[in-house]
């Protein structure tokens, strides 16, 4: 076992699943997309993205650039929030919400492309 | 990506993670802890986006104060945990970023990345130039000054930041590696498209056969010239099929051989390969008859070799040579009058001085001359450094190695006729060769002339090329007129014409041109920069041939033409 493997392997699920829980729900209704799992998911994916620096192999390219996508869209989303409360005062609106659920929704996905290829990886090991 | 790039990153890993757990850590407590509103009540805690705010600009040091609204003793508590957790992480980070920066693999990699990239980038013909001492930088320094583009590998990484500061004319990638190793030398180019030739002229007699070797291997096309100093390492690089191989003592030996028989037809030959634009070599005329030879090393073999067939009479004077191996030897240095007087020195007419010792090779000289005064005297120079000495001391021939070495490189490389016109001219007779010598002398009474080739063909000579190829009739002595005043004749020598397999010595003026040719001309660098726009440029050509002046623009072009047409129907 290798301990590096290990944390890797965590952050990247982590990364999956926070975003996951916090997509979950009715898309428009505030009350079932707390911020703070937002900002947990966005925090664990960018410490996953740095993990991934520095690999020079095909593999690692696009492991790094999935995650990159998936900060990007949390960002954006994060970036949306804040606009809505404190720029625009018009608060969490049900579209506001939508747009900030489906923005992680597709941070979501690209969090699932980084899982699948990290089993394919994982698969390909020999040893 | 670089190699630098991904290094970074990988390096910068850790700081990274670390920062972003402060920067979370900070803003998920701020987002918890409750603030105080003017009143004393306390009201909701800091937004997740005002939270980020207040971090950011805290952990940059920048320092708002407490916005939107001053904080309560819970929140200052945890803004100053904050505080110290942030400061810490970004210094780690910047000390690891600066640390990575003066790392020497690092600064390796950016500095090899940027000369593989300049490399790359070249769109002109290069040369590559493996080894840059003596004569590296002088094969270089010609090459620059003649408006060839070069590659430099050199071991030694203060001769490249030399390099630097030369001033080039050309933007020169230099690279501080070792050329033996086959990884540097592609790095170098040598797989480019643009390559041309590969020079090994290092020191290391090794590195160069190394070279000569990887270049044949890996990249066949191309010629590779390289410099070996004994017999063995030459004869392997002639079993790898180097192209040429330059061994400089060998090489002064024939030439010194040469002197001796045909004074005449040696002058030429140093003339022309001669390093373009340098001051013109005193003529030499050293006596045949009784020579002394001090230093019997490789270089003293190469010319008991070569001098004992021209007829000359031999004493060798070396501190280690047995008696067995050469008979009538004597032993010593030859900077002591007594050792040279027992060498007969009253009955010689020449002396070589040539140890490897540059102070003992001048001590012999002088001594020499003391006891002989008539005596001709050959003086090997081993070193560009003592260059003072020997030319304050004046040799009858002064014999110098590197020098000798970039003369040929350069010869082979830029004109490529020329080893044929001088394969040829050693048929001709001295008086042939002493009219061809006054002749080039006529060209530049102190400077030697640039030896360069052309072709007339689209890439090299366009506007010529174009007026053969439409069946204009142009002689050689139509085009060697001055671009600026054509009543003027160009101060050029045509040496050579090869047209397919056929070579013509000295054409005459009225030679008729044809498309293909090839040119190898003798003129100064200036001469050579005055006829190359005239070939090229189709209004400089058109001046030179007919006198008149005729801009490039098309609508001006078709008004001088309905004009001339309009003045011919009148008529």
């Amino acid at each position: 076992m290798n301990l590096e493997k290990v944390i890797f392997g965590f952050f990247i699920v982590l990364a999956a699943t926070l975003n996951f829980g916090f997509f979950i729900g009715d898309i428009d209704r505030p009350e079932l997309h707390h911020v703070y799992e937002l900002a947990a998911a966005l925090v664990v994916s960018l410490i996953a993205t740095a993990l991934k620096f520095g690999d020079r192999t095909q593999i690692g390219a696009i492991h790094l650039s999935t995650s990159l996508v998936a900060d990007l869209q949390l960002i954006a989303a994060a970036i949306t929030w804040a606009v809505a409360v404190h720029v625009t005062g018009e608060g969490m609106t049900p579209s506001v919400m939508s747009s900030v659920v489906s923005l992680s929704g597709g941070a979501l996905f690209a969090n699932i492309v980084s899982v699948i290829i990290l089993i394919i990886e994982t698969v390909m090991l020999r040893r | 990506m670089n190699s630098a790039f991904f290094l970074a990153l990988r390096r910068m890993r850790v700081p990274i993670i670390v920062l972003i757990v402060i920067y979370s850590v900070s803003v998920l407590g701020l987002t918890l802890i409750p603030g105080v509103d003017a009143d004393g009540k306390a009201t909701a805690p800091l937004s997740f986006f005002h939270a980020f705010y207040f971090i950011s600009y805290t952990a940059t040091t920048i320092g708002f104060g407490e916005i939107p609204n001053a904080f309560s003793d819970a929140q200052r508590m945890w803004v100053t945990v904050s505080i110290y957790l942030t400061v810490v992480g970004w210094s780690y980070s910047v000390i690891t970023l600066l640390a990575l920066l003066q790392d020497k693999g690092f600064q390796n990699t950016l500095t090899t990345n940027r000369f593989s990239r300049r490399v790359r980038l070249l769109k002109e013909p290069f040369y590559l130039v493996c080894g840059c001492g003596e004569t590296g930088n002088l094969i270089c320094k010609t090459l620059d000054r003649t408006g060839y583009a070069f590659v430099v590998i050199e071991k030694d990484e203060l001769r490249v930041q030399e390099l630097d500061l030369q001033d080039f004319k050309s933007d020169t990638p230099a690279l501080a590696a070792d050329a033996s190793q086959p990884g540097n030398l592609l790095l170098a180019g040598l797989k480019h498209p643009k390559c041309r030739a590969v020079l090994a002229v290092t020191n290391d007699e090794d590195a160069n056969l190394a070279v000569a070797i990887a270049v044949r291997l890996l990249n066949p096309a191309i010629p590779v010239i390289a410099r070996a100093r004994s017999p063995a390492v030459a004869a392997n690089m002639a079993s790898f099929g180097t192209n040429h191989i330059i061994n400089p003592f060998t090489r002064f030996a024939e030439y010194l051989a040469l002197a001796i028989a045909a004074p005449e037809q040696f002058r030429l030959i140093e003339i022309l390969t001669s390093l373009p634009e340098s001051p013109m070599p005193e003529p030499h005329r050293p006596p045949s008859g009784y020579w002394i030879l001090c230093g019997y090393g490789r270089f003293g073999h190469a010319l008991a070799e070569r001098l004992k067939p021209a007829g000359l009479e031999l004493t060798i004077v070396d501190p280690d040579c047995s008696p067995d191996e050469v008979p009538h030897a004597i032993r010593g240095l030859g900077t002591e009058a007594e050792t040279l007087l027992q060498a007969r020195i009253g009955d010689a007419y020449g002396i070589v001085a040539g140890s490897d010792n540059d102070v003992n090779n001048l001590s012999i000289a002088v001594t020499a001359n003391e006891l002989n005064p008539s005596l001709f005297v050959v003086a090997r120079q081993n070193h560009n450094v003592n260059s003072a000495l020997f030319e304050a001391y004046g040799a009858d021939f002064t014999m110098i190695p590197s020098h000798i070495v970039a003369q040929e490189c350069i010869a082979i490389l830029t004109t490529p006729l020329l080893a044929t016109f001088l394969l040829q001219l050693r048929e001709r007779d001295e008086a042939w060769s002493g009219a061809l010598v006054s002749r080039l002398q006529e060209l530049h009474e102190e400077l030697t002339p640039a030896v360069w080739g052309i072709r007339l063909n689209i890439s090299e000579a366009l506007s010529v090329y174009r007026a053969l190829m439409q069946g204009q009739k142009i002689t050689l002595g139509e085009i060697l007129r001055d671009g600026t005043n054509r009543s003027l004749a160009l101060p050029a020598i045509t040496l050579l014409i090869r047209r397919e397999d056929e070579d013509i010595l000295l054409p005459p003026d009225n030679f008729l041109l044809a498309p293909g040719d090839q040119l190898l001309l003798a003129s100064s660098l200036s001469t050579r920069r005055n006829l190359e726009l005239t070939l090229y440029n189709p209004n400089e050509l058109d001046y030179v041939l007919t006198g008149h002046e005729i801009t490039g623009s098309w609508i001006w072009n078709r008004l001088a033409a309905s004009k001339a047409n309009g003045n011919n129907t009148t008529r």
